[in-house]
């Protein structure tokens, strides 16, 4: 049996049909996320309108030396998941490995800034809910920017989690020579993925960490 | 004529076989009975509150009672029902018989859907019988957030789970029909059913999300206390409503679109006849399932959303009447000097073309912003929305069971206890629903467990007309059962029927094809010979 | 299948451009720029954004169909925004009696 015909599933044709299938089913699985979070962004708009003091002090509250290390951490991870996808399409399993585990390790150090980040929010009190203590003016819309906060990043940190196990997985299946120039397409498709995943902190970023600073 | 020996429904015997099958027949055959559990409970459900409402004081249970039942009605048949229903059992199905493959593209993600979609429902049952949720189906805040003690939690986390079975539904539908059409079979070529199934899938990815995520803020506000719908606390109820109905807006276009697929089947096979229009019967399906998503403020109106806002949407609603109406024209046109048999499934048919045209006639009246101010939560909205979801996607739903049993069983149910029963469905439906048109108009508010004295007589034509309705589901239930035992054998196509899924054995077997068919004709080639040789 | 490689040098260029445009949009946030902050700074996600989408995920290199996804689904994010910020920012646009 060859390597084609162990990859190629029952319902399909060919490996380029299964190909085609496997992107563009990942593309449409990419569109329902751009509307998962953007219930998350439609609010933050619809609160940013009607309270932009409140977000902007509740963005005064971001650390953005941390914020603008993980955008440039995300961004590396970015690069050395496309590298691995290239490694894989001119045949370099070893690199390919390497480069996975780059771009998790990466992961794991957005993962581990973040999570400083939200120690600090913690031990100032800055949790919503009935422990929330803040002493500006606006203080419940502050409370209700800092709840976006939490659950945009909380739900970007979510999805980089799920992303640092497919990409294990990858890793494993890549370190056994699963991968070929012919067939790559979960590889690709994990790929995909990430960039996602990295596409929606571009936005948070700014949204989050930059509003209005100088005021 | 006899069984083929070897089908989809013999191939491997045992739980197992059943409960891990990739085979999108069995998927189908197992959200069939995991939905028709469901309706019923939906049903007894509605039984309860028709009873409650035949006498001016409420003849069973007190408000708080009530609230839980209307709300449980409401969220079983919607997110458990309808939703799921034609997309789920007759999409599964059909989808890759229609176009000549072997399976959908993502067999185990589609078996991932339906153990989802029970998971979703389980979560539901449990809130339902630890005493349920009295929201509302529409859950408005900040009531299912801050003031409600019912079981909101485990109901949203069901229906945010269920959202993913019928996403991943949707993924796979768009997918297969881009990828994995048989050679010849063009995109004007599909059958229309495949269209609205697009259309509807197209539905399931971009709104389906949203309201996930609303029900996650939702259950976030209830666990955290945090005020993100809580006026009181900063927050804006409106908002979510906008986030609620950007999705539960076009969740309706999802319920009727297969229905009209359905329709868009039975009638050229019953009139012996091609589709009339057919690239404006494709094309407004699309328009639909794009048009429905610009509509959702209409159910914002007296909410406290701008005028202006409401005005957009009122006049944005009117636009998405006009593909619904070019259907109806096209399947009336299709009929005009067809040779019509009046086969159970043309029954529904009909029975779909007329009650969803009062349904779709009676949304423009709510869709026009002054006289939805009159009939806003009041029964002329509760009998708008069952003449489309009843009158029309249930018939269209019950329409499609008939028409595919066959091709799906291998047998024949009896026809004269199925249009006996298609008769008594139509008429207690009619009997149910239209008296709370002239019941809502009059003033009688939605939601309510008693009511002035003034109104018990329509009520009571009401509640009549539901234990009709109620027997009239019953019996398919009965005969369709029989059927499996003692019906007639099939055939391939009972039904003289053009498209792929009649060219193979009844039941199927397991890979559809044996070889790859190729299409080398228009969709709907009804003539008087290609009939005969079909048969 | 015959896929499109991509240089190594096109894929440093694009990680150095977003390096670049994630120090311009920080820098960018300390001026006082009034409305046109905002502005700005969604713009050069804007920018980021397609950098990553149309060179790390290939979007450049694949079909029309795949195109035409991502695009609906930018759309449809920005259909569900834009109509439900012209009820809240029109609010008080038009008066109505009995309004507060």
């Amino acid at each position: 049996m060859s390597e084609a015909g162990s990859a190629l599933a029952t319902q399909f044709d060919d490996l380029e049909q299964q190909h085609d299938a496997a992107t563009l089913g990942m593309w449409i699985f990419l569109v329902t996320e751009i509307m998962f979070f953007g219930g998350l962004f439609a609010g933050y708009a619809v609160y940013r309108s009607m309270y932009p003091q409140a977000f902007a002090a509740g963005s005064r509250l971001c650390e953005i030396a941390l914020g603008a290390i993980n955008t440039a951490v995300l961004i590396s991870s970015s690069l050395t998941m496309a590298l691995a996808v290239r490694a894989a399409q001119t045949g370099r399993r070893l690199a390919i490995v390497a480069l996975l585990v780059a771009t998790m390790l990466l992961g794991a150090a957005f993962l581990g800034i973040k999570f400083v980040e939200y120690g600090h929010k913690y031990a100032e009190h800055l949790i919503p809910g009935s422990g929330f203590t803040y002493t500006g003016p606006y203080a419940q819309q502050v409370q209700l920017f800092v709840c976006f906060y939490f659950a945009m990043t909380g739900l970007h940190a979510l999805h980089m989690v799920i992303g640092i196990g497919l990409l294990a997985v990858m890793a494993v299946l890549a370190a056994r020579g699963r991968f070929t120039p012919a067939h790559y397409s979960p590889l690709e498709v994990a790929g995909l993925y990430w960039h996602f995943v990295d596409l929606v902190w571009i936005f948070l970023f700014p949204l989050l960490y930059l509003v209005d600073l100088h005021k | 004529m006899s069984e083929p020996t070897e089908n989809y429904l013999n191939a491997g015997y045992g739980l197992k076989s059943w409960l891990l099958t990739t085979d999108h027949k069995r998927i189908a055959l197992l959200y069939l009975i995991s939905i028709t559990l469901l309706f019923f409970v939906g049903g007894a459900l509605a039984g309860l509150i028709r009873v409650n409402l035949l006498t001016p004081q409420g003849l069973l249970v007190g408000a708080e009672t009530y609230n839980r039942l209307f709300t449980m009605h409401g969220l079983i048949m919607i997110f458990f029902f309808l939703i799921p229903s034609i997309p789920a059992v007759l999409g599964n199905f059909l989808v890759p018989m229609m176009i000549g493959a072997r399976d959908l593209a993502f067999p185990r993600l589609n078996l991932l859907s339906w153990y989802l979609f029970v998971g979703g429902s389980l979560l539901a049952i449990v809130s339902a019988v630890t005493g349920g949720v009295d929201t509302g189906w529409t859950f408005y805040t900040p009531y299912s957030t801050t003031y409600s003690n019912s079981h909101v939690l485990p109901m949203a986390a069901g229906i945010f789970i269920t959202g993913f079975s019928s996403i991943l539904t949707g993924l796979n539908f768009i997918v297969t029909i881009h990828t994995m059409r048989a050679p010849g079979l063009t995109w004007f070529r599909l059958p229309l059913f495949l269209w609205s199934l697009y259309a509807t899938s197209i539905i399931f990815i971009l709104g389906t999300p949203v309201i996930a995520i609303t029900l996650a803020l939702v259950g976030l506000e209830r666990i955290f206390g945090v005020g993100i719908f809580n006026p009181g606390l900063g927050g804006d109820p409106v908002l979510f409503q906008h986030l609620f109905w950007f999705y539960s807006h076009p969740a309706v276009y999802v319920m009727i679109l297969p229905a009209m697929g359905v329709v868009s089947e039975i009638i050229p096979c019953f009139a012996r006849k091609r589709i009339f229009g057919y690239s404006f019967v494709a094309f407004s399906s699309v328009a639909i399932a794009v048009l429905g998503f610009l509509v959702w403020g209409h159910h914002l109106f007296v909410s406290g959303q701008s005028i202006y806002a409401g005005m957009v949407f009122s006049f944005l609603s009117f636009l998405v009447a006009i593909p619904s109406a070019i259907k109806v024209f096209n399947w009336t046109a299709t009929l005009y000097k067809g040779s019509i048999a009046f086969d159970t499934p043309m029954l529904y048919a009909f029975g779909f073309i007329g009650l969803f045209t009062i349904g779709g006639l009676t949304g423009l009246f709510v869709a026009s912003l002054a006289v939805d101010v009159h009939v806003h939560d009041t029964y002329f909205v509760v009998a708008h929305f069952h003449y489309i979801m009843v009158g029309g996607a249930v018939m269209g739903y019950l329409g499609g069971i008939h028409y595919w049993w066959p091709k799906i069983s291998g047998r024949l149910y009896p026809e004269a206890w199925a249009r006996l029963s298609a008769v008594v469905i139509f008429l207690g439906f009619n009997l149910t629903f239209f008296p709370q048109f002239l019941l809502g108009y009059l003033g009688m508010p939605r939601r309510y467990h008693a009511y002035p004295p003034e109104f018990q007589v329509l009520h009571v034509m009401s509640t009549a007309g539901s234990t009709i309705l109620g027997f009239g589901y019953l019996m398919p239930l009965v005969y369709l059962l029989w059927s499996l035992k003692y019906g007639a054998l099939a055939g391939s196509n009972p039904w003289g029927a053009t498209g792929l899924e009649w060219r193979t054995p009844s039941p199927p077997p397991t890979e559809d094809f044996e070889h790859t068919p190729v299409v080398a004709e228009e969709a709907y080639a009804y003539s008087g010979e290609e009939a005969e040789q079909h048969v | 299948m015959t896929p499109h490689v991509l240089s190594l040098r096109k894929y440093f260029g694009v990680y150095a451009a977003l390096i670049v445009l994630t120090v311009g949009t920080v820098a960018i946030a300390s001026l006082d720029l009034g409305r046109l902050n905002v502005v700005f700074a969604l713009t050069i996600a804007a920018a980021k954004a397609g950098l990553v989408g149309l060179f790390f995920m290939h979007l450049l290199y694949t079909s029309h169909r795949t195109k035409i996804m991502a695009v609906a689904g930018l759309v449809w994010l920005a259909i569900l925004i834009a109509l439900t910020l012209s009820d809240v920012l029109t609010r008080g646009w038009l008066p109505v009696s009995g309004q507060l």
